[in-house]
């Protein structure tokens, strides 16, 4: 039997008057995969999670979770998902043990589970020991941010979808945080959105980048990273001039391309390289500029392209897409 | 309905935990002993036909005014602008039971307020027990005729305040659009019928919608014991009208 996707989302559209916030966005997620959503400010993230929620309709398209369309049956799609809105609204004169109770009869929990069930997420999110019967308002941020992601996991839903968990905590929060979401892996499907790229990066299966109301870019960080940064980048530091560099690289055959040049002390320079070729060419490069008379090679090493530098050349290409496809002025971002 | 009496609890609860509760408890009860105690006084001093208990619920809309609104305000504009009506409208709850659970909070609550007050010519009774005797402070029929209309009017009240609330999500609005509208409802109608009175002749369809508008009418004539269908319907519908545009918008403007 096919495993039914528990989030599949096609030709998602959502206009406010004349403002498009999305337009077409389709994806999928399946089961117990953690899928990162990231996209600028203003992209349409918050509002697709608002629509996967039930919260909002959407303008055309459909949506649905878990095989149940979303406008055709809110109340069950509901049933199935824990959200976690932006910034986290919470009453702030509750106590967190009372906050959760009442929330998980709303959900619909029964009187005789209902002490076991908080517990339970207390203890996930780590909320017995400490906070249990404290008044919301007198939280920290991390601990604020643990209550709702405790109350997204009452009710024992599929999907847990959160928009921004970890903005605004400092980073030992927000290791607690990741290391929550990684206890819910294969348990349940999460889909979060962050600006926090390496968060992203480090704890989700696959990334959807959303730009302008569109996906611009899916997949995991690797493909991505084949798709929107091709080739092998190195970060070099070399003593003598970026000509004397070039010359020792062509001699030897090596197409390499010089992105980035940043002078350091005495006539060291510090460069980013792109190659093509495959693992050799490492070794390729030393040797390249050791037998070079005019430079003397300090240091080499191989650099990943982080989540960072996908999301900005991701976000760039759709930009300029949209550019040309408008017929505006021609594209004049200059690189960065 | 079963989601419906999780959240009325709630909202109790929340009442129960709030500052303002006691605050405007305090206030509505000092105003109204105060003007209780006036209206004895002035019955000292000069014989009245009506009853002190009437003359006293003909002052309803004084702490109508002030009370509905503070009370009603926060609901549903206080939740938009915290983002926790958002939360909420991310469980399996109806549009109707949110709606319904906040009007009911605010109902309860204002008529434990009135019920209080009941409490003003017991103590008078007590104080001044030949008074008791003759029967004037504790009469029973306009007792239950005026508070049969307090809870009448309440529903109507308090929906308006709902339903303001419901539109905006600034409380500051949310508390103005409510006194102005009770304001309308409660002396506009008095006002249209002091124009056909002074010498103005309006269509008979005209005067009988005025008629029905009377909102100081029915006060005395539920508290003479008339308990007519027609405020009943005008009250109640109105109210489950204003309470119904009110699950709309929460729908449409969530």
């Amino acid at each position: 039997m096919e495993t039914i996707p528990s989030i599949r989302v096609e030709n998602l559209t959502r206009k406010f008057g004349a403002f498009t916030a999305i337009q077409n966005v389709s994806f999928t997620v399946n089961r117990g995969e953690i899928v990162g959503f990231l996209g600028p400010n203003g992209a349409g993230k918050s509002t697709t999670m608002r629509i996967l929620s039930g919260i909002m309709p959407a303008t055309s398209g459909s949506a649905w979770v878990g095989g149940t369309a979303v406008a055709h049956d809110p109340h069950k799609v509901k049933q199935r998902i824990g959200y976690m809105p932006e910034n986290n609204p919470l009453p702030d004169d509750m106590r967190v043990v009372e906050y959760l109770r009442f929330r998980a009869r709303l959900k619909g929990v029964s009187r005789r589970k209902l002490r076991e069930t908080v517990q339970d997420v207390m203890e996930t999110c780590d909320l017995a020991r400490t906070a249990r019967r404290k008044i919301i308002g007198t939280l920290s941020k991390g601990f604020r941010q643990r209550v709702g992601i405790a109350d997204a996991l009452l009710g024992d839903p599929e999907v847990i979808i959160m928009d921004e968990p970890t903005i605004g905590l400092d980073p030992h929060q927000i290791q607690g945080i990741r290391k929550l979401i990684d206890d819910l892996r294969g348990r349940l499907t999460v889909v979060l959105s962050s600006h926090i790229l390496p968060e992203i990066e480090r704890c989700c299966d696959r990334v959807i980048i959303i730009n302008r109301g569109r996906i611009v870019a899916s997949g995991t960080s690797d493909s991505l990273r084949e798709e929107f940064l091709p080739g092998n980048r190195f970060e070099l530091e070399v003593e003598g001039s970026e000509r004397s560099v070039a010359e020792a690289l062509t001699a030897k055959g090596i197409e390499a391309e010089i992105l980035e040049k940043t002078a350091a002390e005495g006539n060291i320079l510090h460069l980013t390289l792109r190659a093509e070729g495959n693992g050799e060419l490492g070794p390729q490069l030393i040797a390249a500029l050791n037998e070079s008379p005019d430079c003397t090679l300090r240091s080499l090493a191989p650099r990943v392209p982080n989540l960072e530098e996908i999301f900005l050349a991701a976000t760039k290409r759709s930009w300029e897409e949209t550019i040309d496809s408008s017929k505006a002025k021609p594209a004049s971002a200059d690189t960065p | 309905m079963r989601n419906f009496f999780i959240l009325l609890k709630h909202e109790l609860r929340m009442l129960l935990i709030s500052p303002t509760t006691y605050i405007a408890a305090v206030l509505f009860l000092s105003l109204m002993g105060f003007l209780y105690w006036a209206i004895l006084r002035g019955m000292v001093n000069t014989p009245e036909e009506s009853l002190p208990i009437v003359q006293f619920l003909k002052i309803f809309w004084i702490p109508v005014f002030f009370v509905v609104p503070l009370l009603t305000m926060r609901s549903i504009a206080g939740e938009r602008s915290s983002g926790t009506l958002d939360t909420l409208m991310t469980t399996p709850t109806s549009r109707v039971a949110v709606i319904l659970s906040k009007f009911g909070g605010a109902y309860i609550f204002y008529m434990l307020l009135w019920l209080s007050t009941l409490s003003f010519p017991y103590i008078a009774a007590k104080f001044f027990p030949s008074a008791a005797l003759s029967g004037s402070l504790l009469e029973l029929a306009p007792i239950i005729g005026g508070f049969t209309f307090l809870a009448l009017s309440g529903i109507l009240f308090i929906s308006i305040g709902i339903f303001a609330s419901s539109i905006t999500r600034s409380q500051l609005v949310a508390g103005m659009l409510s006194f102005t509208t009770l304001f309308v409802v409660i002396i506009g109608g008095q006002q249209l019928a002091n124009i056909s009175a002074s010498g103005a002749e309006l269509s008979l369809w005209a005067s009988e919608t005025i008629n029905y508008l009377q909102i100081f009418q029915h006060l005395d004539d539920f508290s003479r014991g008339v308990i007519d269908t027609r405020p009943f319907f005008y009250y109640t519908s109105t109210g489950v009208l204003l309470l119904g545009l009110s699950t709309l918008v929460i729908e449409a403007k969530a």
